[in-house]
């Protein structure tokens, strides 16, 4: 909302300075977004009088004038075709500057001394628009009884600041100089203005000898205020209100326009002017409007309209569309002699929907959606009346044609001062909350505050209680940490802690964590393979996406790891190492099944174990001892070879690795993409941190080697466990510390070297004891599993 | 005796000029060992007569500790340089960059979260969590939005059905954590949440918020004023000034946007803050009553208050990044610098 200041001061006295006054709004409520003074560039540029004019000895094409300019006589050289002896001018006199940074300087031209500079609009970086009575090509020509010496700024208002504010929602009212008037009233301490309005009314009649009004559609509009003006002479409105519209972001028309937009700014009532010469049945009726009814509104463009739109209507046809626009068919025109203003109310919802619906917003329809005041409604149009009688832009009839159901009422409110004050934790005098509260424009009734209709906002104690803090001053509150009367334990959750661990344990993994989007493209799912059938296609579609690309929310996390991957090959990053613990989402029956899912992801100079080493870091480091890892050769997003599900309790929890080759292309990933992906939940269940120390070995281990031939089918951690049961006891380890295939080995075998470490807790083992567990573990896998020693 | 003199001198000399431990061995040999120069000498002495024999065996032990102490110099020299030498041949260039591990990096907007969840935890607060796709009524109705509020378009908030969303806010964690549990409540709520706006470099459909709700009986605006700056001067620095300005939010009444002070330029004005030397970070205010009710909470006892801020603005602000898609591009060379 911009506001003039010179506009602001019609109803409170401002006489701070602008950067004062700006800070005051800002820190009582409403805040400035920035200040603008029209002419800052303009200086020195002031109103002079040509006295006389000769012809200059050295150039047939210019003029010296002698001009007065109030205090002195200045000498100026001039090329101008228009100027006569006599005339009021602007002189930008020694040392003034212009807009885009011109400074004028006294000098000679062809040896004649000249001590300023003639100006034309152009020259101050105005239009003829604004200023009409300006000659298009030439130095601007003033009033006649403009008086000498005078800035020009003052002259062509542009010496007036226009400061532009931020309106929250909620303050509806302060859409309006009034409102924001009122707030400086509060927040400069000073009284509020409000002038009664004075009418003459010398028009023939009553209002209601021209117009009829009825209200169809009750529910779309509570109110229709309608004026009559006659004997209305259109032309352009003065110097002040056009200053003033075009200062707060309106172009000025004539002079009805004019006053409809002036209200509006200065009340907050959208108004509407017809000329009552095209309202036919000399009838108004608000109605809804047939489906497929057309108009064509101000903006010349035809709008096709249906049940839902609430349209004016004469006896024959729709005039506007309430609370949006006008029509073409009875638009003010040069030619308007009959006035009818018209201020109503309507339903801020149908208007929001209705103004959307049909793809246009006026300053009107944007006032409406807000949700106005409608007992501002007649104050609104008896002002309007009041501007065409100060312009003399034609004679008021007597009287409003009003019709209206019920109008809002004021709400009485308890002024509970010691709730106030516990709630803002303040000592207020009650005196004090009173006088702010006056200046709001609330009235006293002893013990009780009577909020007028123009702040719906205000409902209750806390309402009452933030009117009070805003001008005593939120940052005047003496801060206290004492919250309340209890004492309450910070902490995580066992589930908060889960996760805590395990991000940390992937960032000690070497991982850089990554945060994706939750909503994808179905095409992803086409992309990894996902059979029709698989629960992954069951998913939450967003009714009104972003785009297809953001259309579904993710029910794996393995595209958007797999995006990241891609993301970075494509950059020639060599090396990526990610994770994220994000969710994924699937239909319920309430809400949504939102699941928590780790996700790995790495490529270039890894493999399968590095991926797997990291799994094993996050079971291990949740105290989790008993993860298996099983083959899997039929998921379709993975390597048939290189893929394992990870089973906690037989249970399978996760997948983890390399990524089919034709899924990574389609992904545009690298070859050697790995991905592992994991639940958390069942992790929350087995994870412990309690930590027992068990006690360093005190007696020797005895080590043992041995490299065995197998099928290449046969699992490792089907050999370990086999060895495990087969020698117990004394069977400290086992550690694989080589694979390998190809070279001496018979194809479709491998060779595998185990480590065995042997102790007991008691006592030096003896050479010959190891050996008969060795030849007991030989043993039982040449028998399980055709194993050769190598 | 002259042929001990001579012996000495001549074993002094060659022992002198030995340069390795080689020829050191070849001299213990040929002076001490037993067809050694010494032990020929003293063969020699059996001649003598009876008297002369201490004199002379005392000289020979002489000659050999002498012998023995020149051996034991000259072995440590040699070894000294040695060792010198060694530790000059293995010189390095010590302006070469060191072998580092791999270390793993938190994202910034996860750091942002947890620096705030350590502060809080730190005052008595838990965290609590909610679900992502959330009702019209949890998202909406209890938090006192108003029917008719544009934040309920289409336009704004993403829609799976009439009553079901995708959070544009935290604020319904709270509403869920009043219903089910009694003052006194002290809780941050962080996460994910969802607005239907285009990606640019100050928007996102996704991004991250955390709030904090306190209700119990007697809490104060003050004591929101005391909160905030606590936590702006362990979140910015100890030097961090906060200012609050009157807002507007359904959710609290009365309420505030709070600044706090750059921490750039201490509030002198810097291209961070625009050179307005405060930054816009937080909303906050006193839990409207209405959302108390809503929430099976008495107003008449209770009151509260809470406040939130957006995690990726105030990492914007904190790292100095000009790009919000920073944070969801996930390039290595992005995530590597926090
Ligand atoms: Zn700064």
């Amino acid at each position: 909302m911009k506001a003039p200041i010179s506009w602001l001061r019609d109803f409170v006295d401002i006489d701070e300075d602008i950067k004062r006054f700006c800070n005051l709004m800002t820190v009582t409520g409403t805040k400035v977004e920035g200040y603008n003074q029209a002419g800052a560039e303009i200086s020195g540029v002031v109103t002079g009088k040509i006295l006389t004019l000769r012809a200059h000895p050295n150039s047939d094409h210019l003029l010296i004038a002698d001009v007065d300019v109030g205090d002195k006589v200045l000498q100026i050289v001039t090329g101008a075709p228009n100027v006569k002896i006599g005339q009021i001018i602007p002189i930008a006199t020694d040392n003034s500057t212009l807009p885009k940074g011109v400074t004028i300087k006294k000098g000679k031209l062809r040896g004649e001394l000249s001590e300023g500079m003639m100006c034309s609009i152009q020259e101050l970086n105005l239009t003829k628009h604004d200023y009409p009575d300006a000659c298009d090509d030439g130095i601007w020509v003033l009033k006649e009884d403009t008086p000498l010496g005078m800035d020009i700024k003052k002259y062509a208002g542009l010496d007036d600041c226009v400061v532009e504010f931020e309106i929250t929602p909620n303050r509806q009212d302060c859409f309006s100089i009034k409102g924001i008037a009122r707030e400086a009233s509060a927040a400069l301490d000073k009284p509020f203005k409000d002038k009664p309005i004075m009418l003459q009314e010398k028009g023939k009649g009553k209002a209601d000898d021209y117009i009829k009004v009825g209200i169809t559609a009750t529910d779309l509009c509570s109110r229709y205020c309608a004026g009559i003006i006659t004997d209305v002479i259109i032309e352009p409105s003065p110097d002040w209100m056009r200053s003033r519209l075009r200062n707060a972001g309106v172009r000025p028309v004539n002079n009805i326009v004019d006053i409809t937009n002036y209200v509006l700014l200065e009340c907050g009532q959208p108004m509407h002017a017809f000329d009552l010469e095209f309202i036919e049945g000399n009838t108004i009726n608000v109605r809804r409007a047939a489906d497929n009814e057309k108009i064509i509104t101000l903006d010349e463009k035809e709008r096709i309209l249906d049940r839902s739109v609430v349209v004016i209507s004469d006896a024959k046809k729709a005039v506007a569309l309430g609370g949006i626009m006008g029509a073409m068919n009875s638009e003010i025109t040069d030619n308007t002699k009959t006035v009818l203003f018209e201020s109503a109310m309507f339903d801020s919802a149908n208007i929001r929907i209705s103004a959307k619906k049909l793809g246009m917003r006026s300053e009107s329809s944007a006032l409406f959606e807000k949700g106005l005041d409608a007992n501002n409604a007649l104050h609104a149009i008896n002002r309007a009346c009041e501007l065409v009688e100060l312009l003399n832009a034609g004679k008021v009839v007597k009287g409003v044609v009003d019709v209206h159901k019920h109008l809002p009422v004021p709400v009485r409110i308890k002024l509970d001062a010691k709730r106030i004050n516990q709630l803002l934790g303040t000592d207020i005098p009650v005196a004090d909350m009173k006088s702010v509260l006056v200046k709001l424009g609330m009235r006293i009734d002893k013990d009780d505050i009577i909020v007028p209709t123009f702040r719906p906002d205000i409902t209750g104690c806390a309402d009452i209680a933030e009117e009070v803090a805003r001008f005593y001053g939120y940052n005047n509150i003496v801060p206290s940490l004492t919250l309340g009367k209890s004492v309450t334990q910070g902490y995580r959750t066992h589930n908060q802690n889960v996760r805590k661990v395990i991000h940390d344990t992937l960032i000690a993994c070497g991982l850089n964590e990554t945060m994706t989007y939750s909503f994808i493209s179905p095409k992803n799912l086409d992309k990894l393979g996902i059979s029709e059938d698989s629960p992954m296609r069951d998913y939450l579609t967003i009714k009104n996406p972003l785009g297809e690309d953001f259309s579904v929310m993710r029910t794996t996390m393995i595209s958007s790891m797999l995006k990241v991957l891609a993301y970075n090959t494509n950059r020639s990053v060599k090396q990526g190492r990610f994770f994220e613990v994000s969710k994924t989402y699937h239909p319920a029956e309430i809400l949504a099944d939102e699941r928590e899912v780790i996700t790995v992801g790495l490529y270039g100079d890894c493999d399968f174990y590095d991926l797997k080493g990291i799994a094993e870091n996050i079971s291990e480091s949740l105290g989790i001892k008993d993860v298996e890892y099983v083959a899997d050769r039929e998921n379709p997003v993975f390597h048939t070879g290189r893929c394992a599900n990870i089973l906690l309790d037989n249970l399978v929890i996760g997948t983890l690795g390399q990524i089919d080759y034709s899924v990574s292309k389609e992904f545009d990933a690298p070859e050697d993409s790995y991905i592992l992906t994991m639940d958390v939940s069942p992790l929350y269940e087995r994870a412990t941190f309690t930590n027992t120390y068990m006690p360093i070995p005190r007696y020797p281990s005895s080590l043992r080697d041995l490299s065995i031939v197998v099928d290449r089918d046969v699992q490792s951690a089907d050999i370990v466990k086999t060895v495990k049961k087969a020698v117990k006891g004394i069977l400290e380890n086992v550690t694989l510390f080589d694979i390998y295939t190809g070279g001496q080995i018979e194809e479709g075998s491998k060779s595998l070297s185990y480590s065995f470490t042997f102790r007991a807790k008691d006592r030096t083992l003896e050479d010959q004891e190891v050996n008969k567990a060795m030849d007991k573990i030989m043993n039982t896998l040449s028998r399980e599993f055709d194993a050769k020693v190598r | 005796m002259l042929q001990l003199d001579v012996m000495l001198k001549n074993a002094e000399r060659e022992i002198l000029s030995a340069t390795d431990m080689k020829k050191i061995e070849e001299l213990k040999v040929q002076y001490l060992g037993k067809k050694g120069e010494l032990t020929q000498v003293l063969r020699g002495m059996s001649a003598l007569a009876p008297e002369d024999r201490p004199a002379a065996g005392k000289a020979a032990n002489d000659a050999r500790e002498k012998l023995n102490q020149l051996f034991s110099d000259a072995e440590k020299i040699i070894s000294d340089k040695a060792v010198k030498e060694r530790l000059y041949e293995e010189r390095l260039d010590v302006t070469v960059p060191g072998r580092k591990q791999d270390i793993g990096h938190t994202h910034p907007l996860t750091q942002v979260i947890r620096k705030i969840e350590n502060i809080f935890i730190g005052l008595g607060y838990q965290i609590a969590e909610g679900p992502e796709v959330e009702s019209v009524h949890y998202n909406f109705d209890q938090l006192n939005a108003p029917d008719n509020h544009p934040s309920r378009d289409e336009q704004d908030t993403f829609y799976f059905d009439a009553e079901k969303l995708l959070r544009t806010q935290t604020s319904p964690v709270q509403a869920r954590v009043m219903e089910n549990n009694a003052p006194p409540i002290r809780i941050i709520c962080p996460g994910r949440v969802y607005r239907a706006d285009e990606v640019d470099a100050t928007h996102s459909p996704i991004f991250h918020q955390i709030e904090a709700l306190v209700v119990d009986k007697d809490i104060t605006m003050g004591n929101l004023v005391a909160t905030l700056k606590l936590f702006a001067k362990e979140m910015f620095g100890e030097e961090t000034e906060v200012r609050l300005r009157p807002h507007y939010f359904p959710f609290t009444e009365p309420s505030a946007e709070v600044d706090v002070s750059c921490w750039v330029c201490k509030g002198k004005g810097c291209p961070v803050c625009k050179y307005e030397g405060f930054i816009e970070i937080l909303g906050a205010g006193m839990v409207h009553p209405n959302v108390l009710r809503n929430c099976g909470i008495d107003p008449d006892i209770y009151s509260g208050f809470a406040f939130g801020l957006g995690v990726e603005r105030t990492a914007m602000a904190v790292f100095g990044i000009n790009d919000l898609r920073l944070f969801y591009e996930n390039d290595a060379r992005f995530l590597s610098q926090f």
